[in-house]
């Protein structure tokens, strides 16, 4: 029995019925279990209305002992069906919810970055852990008390009936009155409810902002202002909180009331009728049971009900990634690399989003050999980042191919791949676990004295020595026990164990001080001798030595040559290399 | 080198060794509770309080300046049960008048209650004899209706009477928890403003934002859901007890025979589910920061190919994660059939107990009937306060990690008696300075320096060498080991905070902008400032120009992650603003990594007019900044090595000329000439 004001989504029902197909037969358990259930509960007042009637009232003491024994025969067999079907229901809904995350986990993991940039990381773990959350605990409740409720009032309203027909009248006033009102009840909750998440989100938002800001706000002595902005933002939240709980508290003083008046109007006119002999007390007694639990069951209901709305967000949200298909899928028969050669090719190359206006990359061919290195420079938007994305096959070119060691990306087997190229990128992210398991990540083989070459190579053998685990000292979840610059030091090392043949260096060394950043370079170079190294920076000193510099702009290559040659012919390369190492204009 | 704490090495320095809380956990939003109604069972375990008792009066404390609407709440309360305890004794008296109406009209019209009562014993029917003396029938009468209506009136009456009292202690009550949380989550907020630099440093991220918010939530929601029904359920229980007491000491022990059966077994199954409790929330922990690991670092997932391990371990947990909640939900799902089952049992006792006793004439029926609801209406609240333990454990131990905040160290107070220098020129002097952030970790010491109105001071060296620290305690985020720091002659502790600062600007890394529109962010350089100031400020610092491009000009929301506007542009809003406060002494931190070149070279001709004519510090990144600052501090593990100018500094051959020539190589310097 639905309370008004809210309806069962076409998402979450079609996500519900897809997730629980599996389960049916142990779905169908606990409805028969509950139903069991159900009714030996609700045959007890029947008994207990019995036990007055046919013993009580005409002084049978076996009477009344025997019907207890039914009783709690009855009993017993409830608790039984209850229990069993609470296993049953536990068991289907937590089925449901490891699907469901699998399911989720693995499409997001056939994700290419496009996907992934599409939702954003942060709401595709918002949608993983939460939304999933949120939809288990709904099919929780339900595998457990929804299936209950409906039974218990529908079979309450039958038994009750058939107590006495003669008050059904009255079943049928205090039940819809009941219903609406608590309709009207829930349909102003809900909005309140979504308001008071949405003010507790602006409190938590304002105050996110002055911890972290936390010095500016001194800085420009701003704490009376912030003050005032956050009591502002309190005091509204209060205001929506105290109308949400004056709703909700009035809820159970209104069901009561109408629980008690009606079972006062049953006595009344349930008295009547003993009069005229048209019912026995031990009808009444078990009407007036039956009449609780009716009611109660039509709160308990409600409650079930105002689950729905949120579960259904979530579901939709869920539904999202789940119908979002892949853009770069596995070639159906992968090619493996014969001929080893440490190459990338860009053949009129051409990379736009579905739908976009302007491409972010626009025919473009390089050609990048084994011991060179290839730098990209240009302004941000140029496509610099999108470009060497697009060699680890992280997306996929709308025009023109890619090749690597001679083969188009796209018919590589993508274990050859990953297996040579190393990126390292713009922002270093390391996964919790030690030192070492990082650095292994793409080498589960390497030898410690192979860890400690590439921390050699990487500038990052000193801090790590002086940590006092050293390789297994623990890193956190995204490396933040370490600082950036270390952070992108073990980023380096972690492709450089891997020994791959192409190297991508997005921005990689961007953290780095001047020093810190041409010694690594230095050390690099011995390693990367045979290597395609492709390099994307903005600042001149990380390129001035390269083999070959890329200057991008709005996705074109607008230049392409070496450094001398650029500061000469290519007007952009030029601006960029005066804004960094000139004083002139800065006056 | 750097602890635990704030990563990001340039926005602090090194986090100071400032008071950390022995770490207990956050508690998870509803959400991540699973929050469902209030009797369902925490999808986590209860945190335990470490101080129930202090934490908890204290808590009730601050519900003080409401007591008189909490002492109404208490007294209404009170009344409403009495009420609605009154009431089934009402209606069990009404069943007696009905039954005594039907055992009456079932007796012959001639004789007296007393005569029939003979006469039952006479024949051996003892019970029914015993019965009928019991009753008030009138022989050959039916049912009494003006009593009945009588009775069913006061019953009425009360009932009406409770809900009225319900909802307005309702209500009340939930006045005073919102004022309570909302006075809460201002002292927090007011709190924030007084705590010194090194303990916000030094609290893990995202640690301090999660017990102001979620920790609030907690006990908002904690105090809600438990006062009301505390409240009512012990007053409940105890009237009916009483109640219970009243009409049949021997029905009332049966019943009570429950509370002990019941309380028993809840402790059982809870004790049972705990561990799995305990295993599913460990796994989810587990199995979110899984999701998290592959989702933000998907592409090097990718590239380096471990997507199938990551789904094996993915799996792994996911069935652990299954069998461990499967098993939580099963055990707890198991205490309402039982308790269900302790209350049916109760009930049939009783209704076989007192049928017999009703037929042996040594009870009413209509008591039987009354003990029933009362025994119903006593079950209930003993289950809402089984399961309330929980929930108010888990309040308390929110309300603590709260109170740990608001009892946190505060920073040095204000002097007494603030200086105002007489002529703001922008001359700072560090006098033997001595700051370490860790007591065994030395960092600056016996610094002295002086930096004329209007001249640079360049910091230089390798990352993380304290840099930032110098600025930190300029703006005295951070206080002195020894030694003073003048400004304009004045030692910087003898100001107000609030002089000092405004008198300084600062241009972070991190440009901070919050979420309101370009024309906002810019005001806040200086309260009160005119239209026109700031659009000077936005026209020097080139912002202007951008912003006419923009669809909504200087309306345009700053989003979070500014999506809408370049890096590049963030930094010359923070440059205008930095221009509006007019500060007489700069400090800039250069950033390099995320700007494009166009707007760094605005950025770069903004800051040079920022800089003229004003005294900065400036964390150097350029070449050409160091070049041409008039004093050039090398630092190198937090130590000034070298001070001078840039020839002085490279041909003393030390720290300085080794740094420089390693930067740029003979092209480089060819090619600027």
């Amino acid at each position: 029995m639905p309370a008004e004001g809210s309806s069962l989504d076409p998402v979450l029902t079609r996500l519900l019925r897809t997730f629980l197909r599996p389960y049916r037969r142990w779905l169908t358990f606990v409805v028969v279990l509950q139903l069991i259930g159900t009714v030996a509960s609700l045959y007890l007042p029947t008994l207990n209305g019995d036990i007055i009637d046919r013993g009580v009232a005409r002084g049978d003491t076996d009477y009344i002992l025997r019907t207890g024994a039914i009783m709690l025969a009855v009993g017993l067999l409830q608790v039984l069906s209850n229990i069993a079907a609470v296993f049953f229901g536990a068991k289907a809904a937590m089925s449901f919810g490891r699907d469901l995350r699998s399911t989720l986990f693995h499409r997001v993991g056939e994700f290419s970055a496009r996907e992934v940039g599409h939702f954003g990381a942060p709401s595709l773990i918002t949608r993983g852990t939460n939304d999933v959350q949120q939809v288990q605990m709904l099919v929780v409740m339900a595998c457990t008390l929804m299936v209950a409720a409906p039974i218990s009032i529908v079979g309450g309203i039958i038994l009750a009936l058939r107590q006495d027909l003669g008050l059904s009248w009255l079943l049928g006033v205090s039940l819809p009155f009941l219903v609406v009102v608590i309709g009207i009840i829930v349909t102003k909750l809900i909005p309140q409810f979504r308001q008071m998440q949405d003010r507790i989100d602006t409190v938590n938002r304002i105050l996110r902002e002055q911890i972290s800001g936390i010095r500016v706000v001194r800085a420009f002595v701003r704490e009376p202002l912030e003050e005032q902005r956050f009591a502002a933002a309190n005091d509204e939240l209060t205001v929506t909180g105290v109308r949400a709980g004056r709703l909700m508290m009035s809820m159970f003083p209104t069901v009561m009331l109408v629980l008690n008046l009606s079972s006062v109007a049953v006595l009344w006119f349930g008295a009547d009728r003993i009069s005229h002999g048209q019912t026995q007390i031990g009808d009444l007694t078990a009407f007036l049971s039956y009449l609780a639990q009716i009611l109660m069951s039509v709160m308990m209901a409600t409650f079930m009900v105002m689950m729905i709305p949120r579960a259904a967000v979530c579901a939709e949200r869920i539904k999202e990634v789940l119908d979002t298909d892949p853009s770069v899928a596995p070639p159906a028969n992968p090619i493996d690399i014969v001929d080893r050669q440490a190459e990338v090719t860009f053949q009129g190359v051409s990379f736009a989003y579905p739908g976009a206006a302007a491409p972010v990359l626009e025919d473009i061919t390089v050609h990048c050999g084994p011991g060179t290195t290839t730098a990209f420079v240009g302004s941000t938007g140029s496509g610099k980042s999108t470009l060497v994305s697009l060699v680890a096959r992280l997306y996929d070119v709308t025009d023109g191919s890619l090749l690597v060691d001679g083969v188009d990306v796209r018919e590589l087997d993508p274990t050859a791949l990953s297996a040579r190229v190393g990126l390292v990128p713009q922002r270093a992210y390391l996964f919790s676990g030690t030192v070492a398991s990082n650095l292994r990540y793409g080498n589960p083989a390497a030898t410690d004295e192979q860890l400690w070459e590439a921390l050699r190579i990487a500038q990052a053998e000193d801090f790590v020595r002086a940590m006092p685990e050293q390789l297994e000292a623990s890193i956190s979840q995204g490396g933040t026990n370490v600082s950036g610059g270390q952070r992108q030091r073990l980023a380096i090392a972690r492709a450089l164990v891997l020994k791959p043949e192409i190297y991508l260096f997005d921005e990689s060394f961007s953290a780095l001080d001047l020093g810190t950043d041409a010694r690594l370079r230095a050390a690099l170079r011995p390693v990367t001798r045979d290597a395609a190294v492709l390099i994307v920076a903005s600042r001149v000193s990380t390129i001035i030595d390269a083999d070959q510099i890329v200057v991008l702009e709005a996705g074109r290559i607008v230049g392409l040559g070496r450094h001398d040659e650029l500061v000469q012919t290519c007007p952009t390369y030029a601006e960029i290399v005066e804004s960094q190492l000139s004083s002139e204009d800065a006056a | 080198m750097t602890g635990p704490g704030k990563a990001d090495e340039t926005a602090s320095g090194k986090p100071a060794n400032g008071k950390v809380v022995p770490g207990r956990l956050p508690p998870a939003s509803a959400a991540q509770r699973g929050g469902g109604p209030p009797w369902m069972g925490a999808a986590m375990p209860a945190e335990k309080a470490l101080n129930f008792g202090p934490s908890a009066k204290r808590l009730l404390r601050r519900m003080r300046p409401r007591r008189v609407h909490l002492m109404l709440v208490v007294a209404m309360a009170a009344g409403a049960v009495t009420l609605s305890v009154i009431g089934p004794r009402l209606l069990g008296h009404a069943t007696n008048i009905i039954f005594a109406g039907f055992i009456g009209k079932r007796l012959p019209s001639d004789v007296t209650l007393s005569q029939a009562i003979a006469h039952a014993r006479a024949s051996g029917n003892n019970n029914y004899a015993d019965l009928l003396a019991r009753t008030h029938a009138v022989p050959g009468h039916g049912i009494d209706f003006t009593d009945l209506a009588y009775v069913l009136l006061i019953a009425v009456c009360l009932y009406l009477g409770a809900a009225v009292l319900s909802w307005i202690q309702a209500y009340l009550l939930n006045d005073v928890v919102q004022s309570t949380v909302r006075q809460l989550r201002a002292d927090v907020d007011a709190k924030i403003n007084r705590l010194p630099l090194n303990y916000v440093d030094s609290q893990p991220r995202g640690e301090m934002l999660s017990r102001v918010t979620n920790d609030i939530d907690n006990i908002g929601q904690s105090l809600m859901q438990t006062l009301s029904q505390l409240l009512t359920s012990v007053l409940t229980v105890i009237g009916v007890i009483t109640m219970m007491l009243i009409i049949s000491p021997l029905l009332a022990i049966i019943a009570l025979v429950t509370v002990p059966a019941s309380i028993y077994v809840t402790k059982a199954i809870a004790k049972r589910s705990q561990g799995r409790f305990i295993a599913q929330w460990r796994n989810t922990g587990k199995l979110n920061g899984q999701i998290e690991e592959a989702f933000a670092g998907h592409e090097l997932v990718r590239v380096f190919g471990r997507r199938a391990e990551t789904e094996a371990a993915f799996a792994e947990t996911n069935d652990a994660l299954f069998e461990a909640s499967f098993g939580a939900q099963f055990v707890s799902g198991i205490i309402m059939p039982a308790m269900m089952f302790i209350a049916n049992l109760n009930y049939v006792v009783i209704a076989v107990v007192g049928g017999l006793r009703v037929a042996s004439g040594s009870i009413s029926l209509g008591d039987v009937q009354a003990f029933i609801q009362y025994s119903r209406q006593f079950t209930q609240p003993l289950m809402q306060l089984a399961s309330m333990a929980n929930l108010l454990q888990s309040g308390i131990a929110s309300a603590e990690r709260v109170f740990d905040l608001l009892d946190a160290p505060e920073q040095a107070a204000e002097t007494a008696t603030p200086q105002v220098a007489k002529e703001r020129r922008g001359r700072v002097e560090f006098e033997n300075v001595s700051f370490r952030y860790k007591p065994d970790e030395p960092l600056i010491e016996d610094l002295s320096l002086v930096a004329e109105p209007g001249h640079s001071v360049a910091i230089v060296g390798p990352t993380g060498a304290g840099k930032t620290t110098l600025v930190n305690l300029i703006m005295r985020f951070y206080e002195l080991d020894s030694g003073r720091i003048t400004l304009d002659g004045i030692d910087i502790t003898e100001m107000r905070r609030a002089d000092l600062r405004s008198g300084v600007g600062m241009v972070l890394q991190d440009a901070w902008l919050f979420g309101g529109t370009i024309w906002d962010n810019l005001a806040y350089g200086r309260p009160g400032a005119s239209d026109e100031q700031i659009l000077d400020a936005a026209k020097s610092a080139f912002v202007d120009r951008f912003v006419q491009a923009l669809p909504d000009g200087y309306d345009t929301v700053l989003g979070e992650d500014s999506s809408n506007v370049s890096a590049g542009q963030r930094q010359l809003i923070t440059i205008a603003r930095a221009f509006l406060a007019d500060p007489t002494l700069l400090i800039l931190d250069e950033a390099t990594s995320s700007v494009d070149t166009r707007t760094e070279l605005l950025v770069q001709h903004a800051t040079a007019a920022l800089r003229s004519s004003r005294t900065s510090f400036v964390v150097a990144h350029r070449l050409s900044t160091i070049r041409d600052a008039d004093l050039i501090l090398v630092m190198e593990h937090g130590r000034i090595v070298e001070k001078g100018n840039h020839h002085e500094l490279l041909a003393a051959g030390g720290a300085y000329h080794a740094l420089y020539s390693s930067q740029f190589s003979e092209a480089v310097a060819d090619a600027v000439g």
